[in-house]
């Protein structure tokens, strides 16, 4: 039984027709993202290939994917962070990108010298994560600040994630107030997936909800049920249109569950049952497929095809990424600076 | 002849920075209308309408900010009020900026000013030097400049470099330190050898070059001729001005603002002893500040960090060796 065929939902079958195209552009994404992060679990458990950690977007791709559809590629900035392969897939980068960072081939755009997540092609607006929460908030309002600075911002507009633990980091802070300040048209994604590894939101934060910090930042603030792949695309489609529309920076809230430790290292068996089996817990894909088939916007043979193709496509890469060749310590630069006049002797 | 000061001369890099490059722009707290803590971008924002940006108290964004807005092409300088508060801007200096071009093969032309070193009253937290901390993390480059061409060739430098660049301005030097021109450019990463001379080497930088060149006058009474190596970039270091004059003078005195424990002082004792242990007469010597908090009061202050009088004593002890 694939996917499609376990989810039964109550989603009306009428009213939505003109959010049809982006919910199924998000959905292709989302279906691209979990068969190249199941591929990816894969490979960590068997050893070898991945030399680092995986951390996988699992429950997190409705919520992501929508936020991402609203992206073009060259033309827009996105931030995303470490669940964001559904964005990423959504904004346009390649699944090559994806393969050859998590395996280190001096091929991808990291070229073996950062890893998995922390991938991007800061040349073309795509910001490449450090592992300190909260910083690319700054990072992506200063780029839109800079094209505004130069008459060249049009309507284009940034985005950036961060979980429910990030928003406790003072960068977080600091990064959204300056966006609100300069209401630059930002659009910041809180997926409020209960853990930050973890640690539950009752230790992270004591306000009632997280979207509330909204009108304190004087930001407009947006909730959704993060595991609503319809919802999400409504409620980013607004956010991204306030955004772009000039009314400053746009938080939107996402309530769901992190469906895996928060890495393939961790069992996540800190996760109650209860939590696992609550309405957060479900799985966004299976709701999403569910919902595509009730609006009559996919038949069970097209998902499934969309799968068969996802899984193409994502062993292509592989096999492709396999072939390619690993970096040699003998031909890097070891060259921390763009300016080679300025780089003292290695050999010290 | 009309005089310029240190102060002036980073004020008017910044004004030619901005006038030839409409990349640049200057992003700091309290510099637009108010025109600095220090009064270095004075009238900057009235000369150059919509170029010169308040901040809020966030360093650590003021610091991402422009690593965000040099990805997209800009050439920002951004004020750190004082060099102690871009601790809060750490972690964006020495991971984000620092990390980008190595990453990502994107230049960061970003440029920090950090108002640094001690002066009487200011106490703990806007008296330090910040130039070993930032030296210690790749990708960075780190200039202390010590004279009023230097303040001003190398400012100019910074904006022009694609790689982040912490230009350490020394407060004490401000308003006391005047010259009558910009003199001549020399090149980021070569030192400069301040004093001539031919019994001892001290090696230094930023406010410290003046404390030693008048330590190395007091020793010429007693007939002792010091040379003085004014590093001028600590990062790059320019070992081989570093090693031909102790190959001249076969005993080293390093001498630094900053607290004792490692740093750029210590690197310099480390190259020497390590490349060229077989030119010197005598142990190399290092002189800093104490390693305690930098203290209010000005007896103290003025004891917690290397004077002329104290640098003229290492001296006399490195020459009776």
């Amino acid at each position: 039984m694939t996917l499609s065929d376990k989810i039964v939902t109550s989603m009306p079958s009428q009213g939505f027709e003109d959010l049809r195209h982006d919910f199924l552009k998000a959905l292709r994404c989302m279906i691209l993202s979990r068969t190249l992060e199941d591929k990816l679990g894969s490979l960590y458990r068997a050893g070898g290939r991945i030399v680092g950690g995986v951390y996988l977007g699992r429950g997190q791709e409705a919520f992501s994917a929508a936020a991402g559809i609203h992206l073009r590629w060259g033309r827009d900035i996105y931030g995303p962070l470490i669940r964001d392969q559904a964005g990423r897939i959504a904004f346009g980068e390649p699944v090559l990108d994806a393969m050859r960072t998590y395996l280190g081939v001096s091929t991808g755009p990291m070229r073996g010298r950062d890893g998995n997540i922390h991938r991007g092609r800061p040349q073309v607006g795509y910001m490449a994560m450090i592992s300190h929460l909260g910083s690319l908030l700054a990072v992506v309002g200063g780029a839109l600040f800079a094209r505004r600075l130069r008459g060249t911002l049009g309507d284009s507009v940034g985005a950036t994630s961060i979980g429910d633990g990030g928003t406790s980091t003072g960068a977080f802070h600091e990064g959204l107030n300056f966006a609100a300040v300069e209401k630059l048209p930002l659009v910041v994604s809180v997926a409020n997936n209960q853990f930050a590894y973890s640690t539950p939101t009752h230790r992270q934060y004591a306000c009632e909800d997280l979207v509330d910090r909204a009108r304190g930042y004087g930001v407009g603030g947006h909730q959704v049920d993060g595991t609503d792949l319809l919802a999400c695309v409504q409620v980013f489609r607004t956010a991204f249109q306030r955004a772009r529309a000039g009314e400053g920076p746009q938080m939107v809230v996402g309530r769901l569950l992190r469906l895996g430790g928060h890495g393939e290292h961790d069992d996540a068996s800190y996760v109650p049952d209860l939590q696992k089996h609550s309405h957060e817990g479900r799985d966004c894909l299976v709701v999403a497929q569910g919902q595509a088939v009730d609006l009559g916007w996919a038949t069970p043979q097209e998902l499934r095809q969309w799968e068969k193709e996802a899984r193409k496509e994502v062993d292509q890469a592989l096999a492709q990424v396999s072939k390619e060749p690993v970096p040699d310590p003998y031909r890097e630069s070891w060259q921390a600076l763009s300016t080679t006049a300025l780089m003292e002797g290695q050999e010290r | 002849m009309s005089s310029i000061t240190y102060l002036e001369a980073i004020r008017e890099a910044q004004y030619e920075a901005l006038r030839d490059n409409p990349e640049v722009f200057l992003y700091g707290q309290d510099i637009g209308t108010f025109g600095g803590a220090f009064k270095a971008t004075k009238n900057l924002g009235r000369e150059f309408p919509g170029r010169v940006f308040d901040a809020p108290i966030s360093e650590d964004a003021m610091i991402g900010m422009a690593v965000g807005a040099a990805v997209e092409g800009a050439r920002p300088i951004v004020e750190m009020q004082f060099a102690d508060f871009s601790s809060v801007g750490f972690n964006q200096i020495v991971n984000q900026a620092a990390t980008l071009y190595w990453r990502t093969n994107t230049p960061c032309p970003v440029t920090i000013r950090l108002p640094s070193g001690g002066t009487a009253g200011s106490g703990p937290f806007h008296s330090q030097s910040m130039e070993s901390i930032y030296a210690h993390y790749p990708g960075l480059v780190i200039l202390t400049p010590a004279t009023v061409e230097d303040a001003y060739w190398m400012l100019l430098d910074s904006v022009k470099l694609d790689d982040p660049v912490i230009y350490c301005e020394h407060k004490f030097l401000y308003y006391h330190l005047k010259a009558d021109g910009f003199g001549q450019r020399m090149p980021i990463g070569k030192a400069r050898i301040a004093r001539p001379g031919r019994d001892a080497t001290i090696v230094t930088y930023s406010a410290m070059l003046h404390e030693s060149l008048r330590a190395a006058e007091e020793l010429r009474l007693d007939g002792y001729e010091v040379e003085v190596v004014d590093l001028r970039s600590v990062k790059p270091m320019d070992t081989d001005t570093i090693l031909a004059s102790v190959a001249r003078t076969g005993r080293l005195l390093v001498v630094g603002e900053s607290f004792p424990w490692g740093g750029a002082t210590a690197e310099v004792i480390a190259r020497v002893s390590s490349e060229a242990f077989h030119l010197l007469d005598a142990p190399p010597l290092r002189l800093n500040s104490k390693d305690t908090p930098i203290p209010y009061h000005p007896n103290l202050w003025k004891a917690h960090r290397p004077t002329t009088a104290s640098i003229s004593a290492e001296l006399r002890k490195l020459l009776r060796y």
